[in-house]
């Protein structure tokens, strides 16, 4: 067990794999050399060899695809994608290849390759590089899109991607590279598929995932001072997507949020909110409300793009107010 | 233009009979006027106008079963029921989508003026919700949850008070509804009673040729229904005893004539199951384990005695109860049990009038039935079985002779009541009944 930060768990965890499996290399831009502009490849170059950590022109859908060749022919790939903005370059190769071919062609040929990419705003990066845009793969079946919020997690879900032999969207959050957490040392690989109970409460169900799932352990933790049980579900795995957890969480409290840093028309939350009022809806006490971002490009400003972006302050408001209109004291 | 819908008139309703129609299709309709029968699934009641116009269709046959809010009839302005009908759904469309327009536009409105960061998910759901129009107004807002617990607590959810958003009834409102039942020791609203004794004839199955004698299904009420119901919950979950004991009637029957002699100028008669009654209920206020009900882990006992009676209905089995028969006077007893058995009779028993019951009596006597085992009626604890009054050889002080005798049967919740408990209640009550005076003492 070690205290490290979501972006060494994440550079250990490919090193490890890298150790552990010939097959599994590495191609990105910029993730050689200059070590990847997250400093998530730091030192792979050197221990691994220009074979295994390639180097790749500015062209997405390029090494996109050769990354689906490679796997195809039985090679793990690990894509880093710089932004998942940059991933709109490459939709056609992950969206019309990568997840078509096991089911086009008979099952003759799997697609183990992983595209780890970040999404996120908060970083002032401007309009067309703050997004999260993860929503589209979720969509698409024959893509498994993982979005741990933890370091532990970060460990455990990319050792699980690299070794599953379907095409895994990995996103990561640029706001979550530097958080800190322990990691075990046993090398556990998660569940794919499989959302968790983080922190247990009795009041009020709250759903997050990728940022917003360690936003809403903050908003636990900060209700709990006031008396106000939150039960914090991580949905870990948006596709597939772990109904019956969110379910069985909402059966238990009566009521639930919904964070998501995307948009809200549309988003994630319309999804969960749906598949509780299908799982859940003689238990709900209050209509299931949904926190997102706001409906706006994301602005430069820091002012703005912090006022755009949900908070820990505007998700305690949304559970007060959904905990108020159930009758529950709340300060 | 306004369409009725079928009303919730109890509970525990969930669908209810048109039994009859009052009014006439073209009929002048006043605020006030009886529409309708409605048979529910404790007894026949009336349904009133609440508006003026004319009953421009019947949408529900006599007879036939529909569930609570199906559209059962239309009121209109003019007794002409084609121009009523078309008229009324044009004008429902075009309401809608108005209406919903205007609330697209405010639900963009409050988009704009939203804080960034944070959707208000409620006021719009509510500003986009299609607008309650006509009837639905009315309807009170309540959570799914706060649903399903006022249908697992008993309660009827129009009649508490919500505390969410616009009054919206939320579980908090019905927990403490049932917190408030439980500590008025109130049973009125666990599920209210019905029984028979009878049980449902079925034909012999596989039956291939028809020789006019082949079985037929009876179109049954819904008293019928909630018997079934509720009878074979109550065999399949209450663990039964029975005690049986017979008592000397002699000195009941002479206590019974002189009662009349004294009463006859008020034309009021008490009848045996009039002593009975009023004699469980005195006796039951000196074993008050027996006056008790098993709900859900949990035993109450009843402050107040509710002794229900048994009627036979051409519909089935009701029981009527005497609210706090043990203050009752005996007279009383008789004449609210007559009062209450006419209106079994003509279906018109109020649910209120149904519920509450703490204990049972049933008496076959008046058939010759000797004795019988009765099924208990949930929640309460026990039912008193009573046969008929007979001569029976007895021995008395070593001579061998004959005596006017009961027998009695009482069926007990053994999770309630233990054997013990109940016999020592069985035995007070026959010598109660033995010393009549005691039923009025």
């Amino acid at each position: 067990m070690s205290v490290i930060t979501y972006r060494q768990a994440l550079r250990d965890t490919l090193r490890a794999e890298m150790h552990r499996d010939e097959n599994v290399l590495l191609l990105g831009e910029e993730i050689g050399v200059f070590e990847g502009s997250y400093k998530i490849t730091e030192g792979l170059l050197k221990e691994f060899g220009e074979r295994r950590v390639r180097d790749t022109p500015i062209a997405e859908e390029g090494f996109v695809g050769a990354a689906i060749g490679a796997a195809m022919l039985g090679l793990r790939p690990v894509v880093e994608l710089m932004t998942i903005n940059f991933s709109l370059i490459a939709i056609d190769q992950i969206i019309n290849h990568a997840a078509k071919i096991y089911g086009m062609f008979g099952g003759q040929t799997s697609v183990p390759m992983v595209i780890r990419t970040p999404g996120g705003g908060g970083q002032q990066l401007g309009a067309t590089h703050s997004q999260n845009i993860e929503l589209f793969y979720a969509f698409i079946p024959g893509l498994k899109v993982l979005a741990p919020s933890t370091p532990a997690e970060a460990a455990s879900m990319l050792r699980a991607a690299i070794r599953d032999d379907d095409p895994v969207l990995f996103l990561e959050n640029l706001g979550l590279y530097n958080t800190k957490g322990e990691v075990p040392d046993d090398e556990s690989v998660a569940e794919i598929g499989r959302a968790a109970v983080t922190r247990e409460g009795t009041d009020i169900t709250l759903i997050g995932y990728s940022r917003m799932a360690m936003v809403a352990t903050q908003v636990a933790e900060k209700l709990a001072a006031e008396d106000i049980s939150v039960e914090v579900v991580d949905l870990r795995s948006l596709r597939p997507l772990d109904r019956e957890t969110v379910v069985a969480s909402v059966r238990k409290t009566g009521a639930a949020v919904v964070a998501e840093d995307d948009w809200l028309t549309y988003g994630i939350g319309a999804e969960i909110a749906a598949s509780i009022q299908e799982g859940a809806f003689d238990y709900l006490d209050a209509p299931v409300r949904r926190v997102a971002m706001a409906e706006v490009p994301m602005p430069y400003a820091k002012p703005l793009e912090s006022a755009a972006l949900p908070s820990v302050a505007s998700i305690t408001t949304a559970v007060k107010e959904t905990l108020s209109a159930v009758g529950k004291r709340v300060g | 233009m306004s369409e009725i819908y079928m009303p919730r008139l109890s509970d525990t309703m969930e669908e209810g009979v048109i039994s009859s129609w009052v009014k006439k299709v073209g009929d002048k309709v006043a605020s006030g006027d009886v529409l309708v029968e409605i048979e529910t699934d404790k007894a026949v009641m009336e349904y009133e106008a609440y508006e003026d116009g004319y009953l421009v269709k019947q949408a529900v046959s006599e007879g036939d079963t529909v569930p609570i809010g199906q559209v059962i009839g239309v009121i209109g302005d003019s007794p002409d029921a084609d121009t009523g009908d078309e008229g009324g759904t044009d004008a429902g469309g075009d309401a809608d989508e108005s209406d919903s327009d205007a609330a697209d536009q405010e639900a963009e409105k409050g988009e704009e003026g939203e804080d960034a960061g944070s959707a208000d998910a409620e006021p719009r759901a509510e500003a986009t919700a299609p607008p309650a129009a006509g009837d639905n107004a009315d309807r009170p807002r309540t959570s799914p949850l706060a649903r399903r617990l006022a249908r697992e607590y008993g309660l009827d959810i129009a009649s508490i008070q919500g505390s969410g958003p616009k009054g919206r009834v939320v579980r908090a409102d019905i927990e403490a509804a049932a917190k408030e039942q439980r500590e008025n020791g109130d049973a009125a609203a666990a599920p209210a009673p019905e029984r028979a004794a009878a049980p449902a004839a079925s034909g012999p199955a596989g039956q291939a040729y028809d020789d006019g004698r082949a079985s037929e299904e009876v179109k049954v009420g819904n008293v019928r229904k909630v018997i079934a119901r509720r009878l074979t919950q109550s065999k399949q979950e209450v663990p039964h005893f029975y005690l049986r004991r017979t008592i000397d009637a002699e000195a009941l029957k002479a206590f019974r004539a002189q009662i009349n002699e004294q009463l006859a100028d008020t034309g009021v008669k008490v009848s045996f199951n009039d002593l009975i009654v009023k004699a469980a209920a005195t006796t039951l206020r000196a074993h008050p384990q027996v006056n008790a009900s098993w709900v859900d882990d949990r035993l109450l006992q009843h402050g107040r005695v509710n002794v229900g009676v048994a009627v036979a209905v051409d519909a089935g089995l009701v029981v009527p109860v005497l609210h706090d028969t043990d203050t009752m006077p005996l007279s009383k007893v008789a004449t609210t049990t007559r009062e209450l058995a006419g209106r079994a009779r003509d279906g018109k028993l109020k649910p209120q009038e149904m519920s509450g019951g703490t204990f049972s009596v049933s008496n076959l006597g008046m058939f010759g039935v000797d004795s019988f085992s009765a099924v208990i009626n949930p929640p309460e604890a026990a039912i008193l079985a009573v046969g008929a009054m007979k001569q029976q050889a007895v021995v008395r002080d070593g001579e061998i002779v004959a005596r006017n005798t009961i027998a009695l049967e009482l069926s007990v919740d053994h999770r309630a009541v233990d054997g013990a408990v109940g016999a020592a209640f069985l035995k007070e009550l026959a010598e109660v009944l033995e010393s009549p005076m005691r039923i009025i003492l």
